[in-house]
This record gives C-alpha cells, structure tokens and sequence, in this order.
C-alpha cells in the first residue's frame, strides 16, 4: 500500500472561492434546486465540466453529503469524481431557508441545511489545508452562524477563513 | 518499533472527506502515541481492501460483515464526539 503519501508535502493547488460563485440568502426549495444553481455557476465561469452538475446530483443520490453539526445550522458538501473538474473551486450558498439534504452517516435521515459547499475538487487526497480548514469551520458553530449571515459574497469569503 | 497500525479510511467518492478523516486520525493517533498508516477509498471498495487493514473508519454506511472493526463516524468533520472517537479508535487498534 501506498506508505509514502503520508510523508509527502501538502500539495494544495489554490482552490478558487470568487465572489461570483457565492450567493447569499439564496431562495431556494430543494436541495437539488441549489446544487443546480451552484453548478450552473461553476461551469459558466469555466471551473467544471457540463457533466459535473448530473454527476454531483447522482453521488447526492448514493452518498449523500449533508452534514448535521454541533449548533442550529447545518450544512452540506456537495461534490463529484475529479474527471468533472477544470479548476478546483467551491461554490457556496447560504439559503433563507433550509433545505433537506440526506445525512451522510445516515442516508435515511434529513439534515435540513443552510449552508451548500460545492466543492469542485480535481485532484484525488488534494486540496487538503482547504478542506481542514473547512472542517474547523463546521466545528465552530459561532463561526458557522457568522458565515451564514454575511450580507455579500465578499463578507463571506472573508468570514470563510479559507487559505 | 512497533509496526504502524492500518487505518481504511472511507467515504463516498475517497476525495475530500476521507482526506479530511484520514488526516486526523493520524495526527489524533500519533497524539495517544499509536503510529498509523491511513488509506482512502470509496465505501464500495471497503470489502475488497478490508482484509489488509486492522480498522475501518468511514464517514458513510459500509457493509459490517468484514471481520475487522468498523467505525461509522461524521465526527471528524463536525468536531462532534471527536475525542471520544479517537479514543475508541486507540483502544481498538492497541488490542490488534
């Protein structure tokens, strides 16, 4: 098995998080309603293939991405196989009102989510500190309450905290 | 020196949650000095990899019929019960 990749350096190509990728207060009713909207975005501003959408629609179907976390709001992470993706980036909606996701662990339960993080992702076990500190974020209820309630794309990316 | 202890690390597409999971655990297990070794993969390789690891850990449901220990937990991405896991993982893979 592959022993070495533990000891290799952190390869983290820049993942693009841009203000036009971002859409607070988002009016939506299904979760498959905004991940087509984020995926629309993406792959007009070049970032994914046109067979990203379907296939982050069908791995949400399989395995689902919601996440219920440790405050009020929960979220979810979207994403599909690398071979969709041009350039890695995230595209990220705070909802007015929640939508239901599938609870990752739990298929059969309902994470009513505020926060979508699409991730467009092209390199397999990559874009690691990107992802730790997406994962400190959930951690941090504060600080998901904060991110949720910004009032523009630039607030948030700000409030992101991302590398 | 004791040989690493190896830790599959599974979830849905083996992209991004599992590197996040597999991360942690490392760091979580080097911490209660236990060296581990981590690999990822999609939960729908878990049963033909299982056989080579003392310890699955995954993120989305995998069949529990592996003979080897399996861990169902979001905990390493929503911070929930995380010390606890990483304790219940310790004490697993000291006994093997």
């Amino acid at each position: 098995m592959d022993e070495g990749r533990r000891e290799a350096p952190p390869a983290t190509p820049e993942v693009v998080v841009s203000p036009r990728l971002i859409m607070v207060r988002m009016k939506a009713s299904s979760a498959e309603e905004v991940i087509r909207h984020l995926a629309a975005r993406l792959e007009e501003e070049g970032f994914v293939r046109p067979s990203f959408v379907e296939a982050v629609l069908e791995r949400e179907r399989t395995n689902p991405t919601g996440l219920p976390l440790a405050g009020d709001l929960h979220v979810a992470i979207p994403h599909a196989d690398v071979e969709h993706v041009i350039v890695p980036a995230l595209a990220i909606a705070t909802l007015e009102r929640p939508v239901a996701f599938r609870n990752m662990a739990n298929p059969e339960e309902i994470v009513w989510t505020s926060v979508v993080i699409v991730m467009a992702l092209n390199e397999p076990h990559g874009q690691i500190e990107m992802l730790r500190r997406l994962a400190q974020l959930f951690q941090d209820p504060e600080r998901v309450q904060r991110v949720y309630e910004s009032s523009s794309p630039e607030e948030l990316i700000e409030r992101l905290g991302l590398p | 020196m004791t040989q690493p202890k190896r830790v599959l690390v599974a979830c849905g597409t083996a992209i991004a949650t599992s590197t996040v999971v597999a991360k942690a655990i490392e760091e979580g297990l080097a911490a209660r000095g236990i060296p581990v070794v981590t690999r990822q993969c999609k939960a729908a390789e878990v049963p033909a990899l299982a056989k080579d690891f003392d310890l699955v850990v995954t993120t989305t449901p995998v069949p529990q019929d592996l003979g080897i220990p399996v861990i169902q937990t979001l905990a390493f991405l929503t911070g929930i019960g995380k010390d606890q896991v990483l304790d219940q993982i310790a004490d697993i893979l000291r006994k093997r």
